[in-house]
């Protein structure tokens, strides 16, 4: 069962031929098996998830379903879920109980999803790696002593694995795809205000996208059509019509008008990972597409941009991490700023430390306008060059990341080199835009992640451009040999 | 040598709003502690804002009756510093684009008219409060009234002096509390200021360095606080010395004001725009529909009340200075079918005299201004005097009802047969041989003084009840 796809299960229980319960026990069960090598989880909710799993099969008795009814699936512990604890990753919220529901994490409900549990996830969702977790790192399926990348890492790891058929994600800077590419699974970055944001624990307010990790770009429209909507709660929401995101799976390429931007296919990207991708691109043109160069000039500005942007909102967004509320308090505070001083100090790990710092800095009287300024002068540059883009063409292409999954260790006290595993990725969140990766091939036994980014609320048509890639291709299929 | 106080200041007023500018809890005054915090009020994790259009719709109102040009687009902005009663380690404020541009506002001091420009009017929300009293070794936090609309109104540095800057305030009072965007209750804190103080030598271009003073919450507290910084500063002045740029705080208690912190302990409060929150746009035809609902103004209302009602341009002041005032004048003026000029003789006299007394609002007088107008209705017909009146007055001030009932109970109905009167005359007259002989021996123009004594005496065999204007005549008839 592990090795369906969403749809496919869908089908199933449509069909009757396996129930909620089943479906859900046979996922605890591997959760059970994989996890504790994975650590893709950091909080199961078996007794929970069963109780929902029966109640989805009391609804499907009574036609009372959507088509994700009875299905298991996992939350990044950044969405807020009344009665499960949600730690965003950190030692700060270990502790941390949200009164409320997440918009995403209600309307999955309400479709009737079965929740099985919190996925792992770097520190406030900051990190590319998953090292940052205060739960441990996340083991790549793929190969032992690999990061699974990040910081959706948990939900990445254990879709690709087959512990749980879809788990959702958020997306600042690239953490649903770059996690996607290096665990070779199907991931979804919506226009930012597609999905609501209320009730998703804020890292970067104007950049963060929840979105869906699924095995197949199918499953996606499907999780799609649940979590996307207008949220009065969230004043960046957009009022759009809704649309159902799997009627246009099947629609043709031909005529396809594929822009490959030069500044995508440079040094920094991996020479073997660039066959890969050239590969993909073949498969695309067998489709019907045509392809063509284009220029994003001021992508190479998109890093520097983006780590003054993300930081400057980090730092005032986990202000409120205070120990005064909620959360991690320091032992017997001497006074307010012992308070302070050490419940930040001891409750947060370094590299959310760095980034407030950075952020602090880059907001600081005098520094404002050649930091903060400058980079929002960056983004609408960025902006500008995608909009020309898509005045040329119909979908931009290249490849998620410059390189496979990395070692565990490898990037951890440089940085920098971990900052640029997102250098393909960052200028779509600064740009709002929606994006996609899906698996297109392997180096060395570890999956190569292609890129799909689309105009503002195109999510349709990159779905469509998946889907029919994934017919004629079956790298979304694999299992990692340990887990099948 | 001679110094100008230059005097600029910051009103925080809060919007009488039902709601909380960026969370649906309520913003009622004086709740248990934290009975009215939400979890946006808390700042929980993954809780957003969203802004409630009435606040803003309120803050156009205030621009539109200040002449301010009011924002096309204005920006949210957070405020970063680091407080317990703050619950999200910023404070969503207006920075560089606020809602409200430059206006101005007319003040009156000593009958003379001054201009006071306004800077700008930003939206904010208020932050919790710190409570130190009655937790050993503890601080409670009660988070009510965070998230409190408030609207900051910064004036240019206009003023100079106390007098003015009370002057202003007052005024900004009665303008918001005339639009009905704030119920300006100074004691539970709805409207406060700040004020930002220097002196320069008289004839000087340049400002001098400036202290502000913060939490200040009544016309009064404005004055002392100021007039006291005043002297402190110039003190420091003769004396060769320089001011500090810093925030003191008043106490009202000792009268004093003492350093909360200089400039170099300032706050980097690492301004930006808030992500979590869109642009306000207004457009032209909301600014259009909300200035043709505006209601008449304090300075309009004091237009009419002296071309209708041939009042003072004193009188139409300080009537028109509470709308509460001005409305009770009004109602007055119809209960006793005109008669405008006595009615508000009475309200500026006996009224707010009783007012002040009993520590009242206009809003809770006992006496209502129906009553009044009713009771001022006996004086013109001739049923009581106006001395009389005062007893008829206290008498409804203490809950006895109504004039006409509090005149029949008492007796007090004037007495006006000129029958019964005239004996009484005829009596005094009769009482007083040596007086009436002194009248008839003086001239004309001393006799106009002497009648005063039988008037007196008549007045004290009827209790007062005696028509004056009927005595008057019969005794001047008879004697």
């Amino acid at each position: 069962m592990y090795r369906q796809t969403l749809s496919e299960l869908s089908d199933a229980l449509v069909q009757k031929r396996i129930s909620s319960v089943e479906l859900t026990q046979h996922f605890i069960d591997r959760i059970n098996i994989h996890n504790p090598v994975l650590n893709s989880f950091i909080t199961v909710t078996v007794d929970a998830a069963m109780e929902q799993a029966r109640a989805a099969d009391a609804k499907r008795a009574r036609d009372e379903t959507t088509p994700l009814t009875g299905i298991p699936m996992a939350h990044k512990d950044i969405f807020c879920t009344s009665d499960i604890r949600t730690s965003c990753g950190s030692k700060m919220l270990d502790n941390f109980i949200a009164p409320y529901d997440a918009t995403v994490v209600e309307q999955l409900n309400n479709a009737g999803m079965v929740i099985l549990g919190k996925t792992n996830m770097d520190e406030f969702a900051m990190g590319s790696s998953n090292e940052t977790s205060y739960y441990g790192v996340v083991t790549n399926p793929w190969k032992d002593n690999h990061v699974p990348g990040g910081s959706s890492g948990g939900s990445a790891a254990a879709v690709a694995a087959g512990l749980i058929p879809m788990a959702t994600g958020t997306d600042t800077g690239g953490s649903i795809r770059q996690p996607a590419a290096l665990c070779g699974i199907t991931g979804l970055k919506p226009t930012y205000g597609l999905v609501s944001r209320y009730g998703m624990i804020a890292f970067a307010s104007s950049l963060d996208q929840g979105g869906p990790m699924t095995r197949s770009a199918e499953d996606a429209a499907l999780v799609l059509n649940h979590m996307a909507g207008f949220d009065p709660r969230d004043s960046t929401s957009v009022e759009q019509p809704a649309i159902d995101y799997t009627d246009n799976l099947d629609n043709d390429l031909d005529g396809l008008k594929v822009g490959l931007p030069k500044q995508y296919f440079n040094e920094s990207l991996d020479s073997e990972v660039a066959v890969v991708i050239d590969n993909a691109i073949r498969e695309l043109e067998k489709l019907g597409a045509t392809i063509s160069d284009i220029e994003l000039p001021n992508a190479h500005l998109s890093i520097p941009a983006y780590y003054v942007i993300a930081p400057a909102e980090c730092s005032s967004n986990l202000s409120r991490y205070d120990g005064v509320r909620f959360g991690y308090r320091c032992d017997k505070p001497r006074d307010l700023l012992d308070l302070y001083c050490r419940t930040r100090a001891e409750g947060f790990g370094r590299e959310v430390k760095r980034r407030i710092m950075i952020g602090t800095y880059a907001l600081s009287a005098g520094y404002y306008d050649a930091y903060y300024l400058k980079a929002q002068q960056i983004r609408r540059l960025l902006q500008q060059d995608f909009k020309n883009a898509f005045t040329d063409v119909d979908v931009i292409v290249g490849p998620t990341t410059p390189d496979v999954a990395f070692s565990i260790g490898e990037r951890t006290e440089d940085p920098v080199s971990m900052y640029l595993s997102d250098i393909f990725t960052v200028s779509v969140n600064l740009a709002g835009l929606p994006a996609m990766s899906i698996p297109a091939g392997f180096k060395n036994g570890l999956p190569v992640g292609l890129q799909l980014i689309g105009n503002y609320f195109q999510e349709s048509r990159l779905l469509n451009i998946a889907h029919r890639f994934q017919t004629i291709t079956d790298w979304h299929r694999r299992i990692p040999e340990a887990f099948q | 040598m001679e110094w100008e106080t230059v005097i600029g200041l910051e009103i925080h007023c809060q919007l009488a709003t039902r709601s909380k500018i960026f969370s649906g809890a309520s913003t009622t005054y004086g709740a248990p502690p934290n009975t009215q915090a939400c979890a946006v009020d808390l700042g929980l994790p993954g809780v957003l804002p969203v802004l409630n259009r009435e606040a803003v719709t309120m803050a156009i109102k205030f621009g539109l009756a200040v002449d301010a040009d009011i924002a096309e687009r204005s920006v949210f902005a957070r405020k970063n510093y680091f407080y317990p009663d703050l619950p999200k380690g910023y404070q969503i404020s207006q920075y560089e684009l606020p809602v409200v541009g430059r206006g101005h506002i007319d003040i009156e001091v000593d009958g003379t008219l001054k201009t006071i420009g306004i800077t700008r009017a930003h939206l904010e929300e208020d932050a919790g409060k710190s409570a130190h009293e009655g937790f050993a070794d503890r601080t409670g936090i009660d988070l009510n009234r965070a998230g409190t609309p408030l609207l900051e109104i910064v004036s240019e540095p206009d003023m100079r002096s106390a007098a003015e800057a009370v002057a202003y305030m007052k005024k900004i009072h009665s303008l918001v509390t005339y639009l009905g965007i704030s119920d300006g209750n100074m004691q539970e804190g709805s409207f406060r200021c700040d004020a930002n103080v220097s002196l320069r030598p008289r004839g000087e271009e340049t400002f001098g360095t400036r202290t502000e003073l913060k939490n200040i919450n009544s016309f009064r507290f404005v004055e002392q606080a100021i007039n006291h910084e005043v002297e402190r500063q110039m003190d420091i002045l003769e004396d060769g010395g320089s001011i500090i740029q810093e925030t003191r705080l008043f106490d009202p208690d000792r009268n004093e004001t003492r350093s909360m912190r200089t400039k170099e302990e300032a706050n980097d409060y690492r301004y930006f725009p808030d992500p979590d929150l869109l642009p306000v746009v207004v457009d032209r035809e909301l600014l259009v529909a909300l200035q043709s609902k505006l209601p008449e103004l304090p300075d309009q209302k004091r237009q009419r009340f002296m071309d209708d009602y041939g009042l003072s341009r004193y009188d139409s002041g300080v009537l028109t200075a509470q709308r509460a005032l001005a409305d009770y004048f009004e109602n007055c003026v119809q209960s006793a079918d005109g008669e405008a000029k006595l009615c508000a003789n009475w309200i500026m006299g006996e009224l707010s005299a009783a007012l002040n007394r009993d520590d009242r609002d206009i809003s809770n007088s006992p006496v209502t201004a129906d009553m009044l107008g009713q009771m001022i209705k006996r004086i013109t017909d001739n049923t009581i005097s106006g001395k009389i009146a005062k007893q008829v007055f206290e008498g409804m001030w203490n809950g006895e009802g109504n004039a006409d009932r509090i005149i029949s109970d008492r007796g007090l109905k004037q007495m006006s047969d000129s029958g019964e009167l005239e004996k009484l005359v005829d009596k005094v007259i009769s009482d007083n041989p040596q007086q009436v002989e002194q009248y008839r021996n003086s001239p004309e123009d001393k006799q106009k003084k002497l009648i005063g004594f039988f008037v007196g005496q008549l007045m004290k065999a009827t209790a007062g009840k005696a028509n004056p204007q009927q005595v008057n005549e019969l005794l001047r008839r008879k004697l």
